[in-house]
């Protein structure tokens, strides 16, 4: 019983078989429904990995940490801390003493083992029910290079929190995003990239000319933003795994911007103003291919299409105030959808399909919301002096955002749609616009 | 900003693009990305001027100081007001009168919205500036726009006083023309 995947060329997973790892799929009762909003997080216990050889040791520590970050950062868990642990780790196939984790209230245990050989590493893990006594799904390992350890414990925070929630997870995945320096009235803005913690920065351009709205394709291997390199707004795409980067989109006599990839990465939708009135088209890479999806005397700005490439929700003023719109891809008649107070912008589909997130303002506040894709059931998830640009983690669960405090700098945080758990994300300094990209294999 | 820092401005953005392939492009004295500073345009040259003495009525330091080079709006709005169309209209007849410059109209937006409206409404408003200046006789070849949306405040508060000089369309003087 061996699957192997491919992940990162050098990042292998395997199924571990081990000595429960026969054991029959149980009925789990450690579980969480995250949909109900989880007021009492699940306590849980991740004991430092234990190393099989030396080379492995200086991991130990450092990949536990990272798993019971991820998990405690989700608001869903709660970490009994490693000084409260009463019995001790000291072999991965070891049985598990159940009663030491009762005894301290833990319901998850989550343990692993580390070992490295040159740059070469191996890390394994295994899920128990404290409760009911048993493991949960088979142990898994990960194999791969010691640079990626942190990924590693990224896969391995995954597959506890999907087994748990029954969700998919969102922690092995990249965020990029606007990092901002220097005053407010002459901004330096650079493209940025990191890991969804915040860890991993790199900056893709250097700051001479101001970029803005970055979004990532759904394969996270490119970038579309827009930047004023030639003096007025233009549409860059950048292939991050090359380098490779080239001006698309273009219109003349129009300012292009707030580009976002098609589903399948084969195009983009973007607007174009020019003469007072703001549009947007389609353009298909491979064919240069350009068509003008809306030719209302209004702004058409923000689109957003459905995962599965059949509608685009965008932002309009054609009513009077900025309002959110579904249309079909290939441009025609479009259907208002928000109704509520206010002015909405910035719509951005689910990737599970379910719901559109928002930026809504309404007397004076600015708040982050979602509501299902025909306008119903809207749910204001923050309230600020100044929230926009919600960006959806890969399992649909979680928003991050842009909020800006009276005065203050931008910076990055992250809700759940239950208007749970706001949290700040870590950046090098102030940071806007992000885009969160699909998990990474 | 003072005219002695705008003209050290531009003295340090000469220095700098000397190694650069001057061509017209660069602006006088707009609120915006110019070309001089690190966030402006990265291959945009700049041209040689001189903003000269404000009471000169050919200078382009009179133009930003005595006809005044930008027109203000209310929220959400790209309609001028009377204050000014009468700017635009004295901008018009200086423009008329000194035709080897060309414009960038830059249209600018308050930070109290979100970024891509903004800049559909940067524009919406730097139209509606040029727009208004063709109708008093200066040639739309003259000029290009160019919206920053809410990312080029002219002053950084979180108050109304700032809000109200930030929503802007800017006649940015640019090189001399041909």
């Amino acid at each position: 019983m061996i699957r192997l995947f491919q992940l990162l060329p050098a990042l292998v997973l395997i199924w571990v078989t081990g000595f429960l790892a026969t054991l029959p799929a149980q009925a789990q009762p450690l579980r969480l429904q995250i949909t109900e909003g989880v007021i009492e997080p699940m306590p849980f216990a991740v004991p430092a990995f234990v190393p099989e050889n030396s080379a492995g040791g200086q991991y130990a520590d450092r990949l536990a940490r990272v798993v019971a970050a991820n998990l405690s950062n989700t608001g869903l868990f709660r970490e009994v801390p490693p000084q409260a642990h009463i019995a001790r780790i000291s072999s991965f196939d070891a049985s598990v003493s159940y009663s030491d984790w009762r005894a301290i209230n833990v319901q998850a245990l989550i343990t692993g083992a580390v070992s490295v050989s040159g740059n070469r590493m191996t890390v394994k893990f295994r899920l128990f029910d404290v409760l009911t006594g048993q493991q949960v799904g088979d142990g898994l390992q990960f194999a791969g290079t010691t640079d990626s350890w942190r990924r590693m414990a990224h896969k391995v925070s995954d597959a506890v929190y999907s087994r748990i929630t029954g969700e998919g997870g969102y922690f092995d995945s990249r965020v990029t995003f606007i990092s901002e320096s220097g005053p407010r009235t002459n901004r330096t803005r650079r493209l940025a990239i990191m890991d969804q913690d915040g860890e991993n920065v790199q900056f893709l351009t250097d700051g001479r000319a101001m970029v803005i709205g970055p979004r990532m394709s759904n394969s996270g291997e490119r970038i579309l933003y827009t930047t004023y390199e030639t003096g007025t707004p233009r549409i860059a795409l950048m292939n991050t795994q090359t380098g490779q980067r080239q001006l698309v989109g273009d219109i003349p006599g129009a300012q292009v911007f707030s580009p976002r990839f098609t589903p399948d990465g084969g195009g983009l939708v973007f607007s174009a103003a020019r003469g007072g009135n703001t549009d947007l088209y389609r353009l298909t890479l491979a064919t240069g291919q350009m068509q003008q999806l809306t030719s209302s005397p209004s702004i058409a700005t923000g689109p957003t299409f459905s995962p599965d490439g059949r509608f685009i929700a965008f932002e309009s003023d054609r009513s009077g105030t900025s309002q959110i719109y579904i249309m079909p891809a290939s441009g025609g008649e479009a259907r208002r959808i928000s109704f509520g107070q206010g002015r909405y912008s910035t719509p951005v589909w689910s990737p599970r399909g379910d719901l559109i997130a928002f930026t809504k303002q309404n007397a004076g506040r600015f708040h982050i919301g979602v509501m299902r894709t025909d306008g119903s059931e809207e749910r204001l998830l923050t309230a600020s002096f100044l929230d926009e640009s919600p960006t959806w983690a890969p399992n649909g669960r979680v928003v991050m955002f842009t909020r800006e405090a009276q005065g203050g700098d931008p910076s990055l945080y992250s809700v759940d749609i239950t208007g749970r758990n706001l949290r700040r994300v870590p950046t090098p300094g102030p940071a806007s616009d992000p885009s969160w990209g699909p998990l990474l294999q | 900003m003072t005219l002695t820092s705008k003209t050290l401005l531009i003295l340090a953005g000469l220095a700098l693009a000397a190694c650069n392939n001057p061509r017209a492009g660069g602006t006088f004295g707009g609120g915006g990305a110019d070309g001089f500073g690190n966030n402006g345009f990265v291959d945009a040259g700049i041209t040689t001027g001189n903003l000269g003495d404000p009471n000169d009525p050919r200078s382009v330091a009179h133009f930003q100081q005595r006809i005044g080079d930008r027109v203000f709006f209310t929220v959400d709005s790209s309609s001028l007001t009377d204050e000014g169309r009468a700017t635009l209209s004295a901008q018009a007849r200086w423009l008329n009168e000194n035709t080897q410059y060309s414009i960038v109209m830059e249209g600018h937006a308050d930070e109290r919205g979100t970024r891509d409206y903004n800049i559909a409404l940067g524009e919406r408003r730097a139209n509606a500036a040029m727009q208004y200046l063709v109708s008093q006789g200066v040639s739309a070849n003259r000029m290009r726009v160019v919206s920053y949306g809410k990312d080029r405040p002219v002053e950084a508060c979180a108050a109304q006083r700032c809000w109200d000089i930030n929503r802007r369309a800017v006649t940015a003087i640019a090189g001399v023309t041909g």
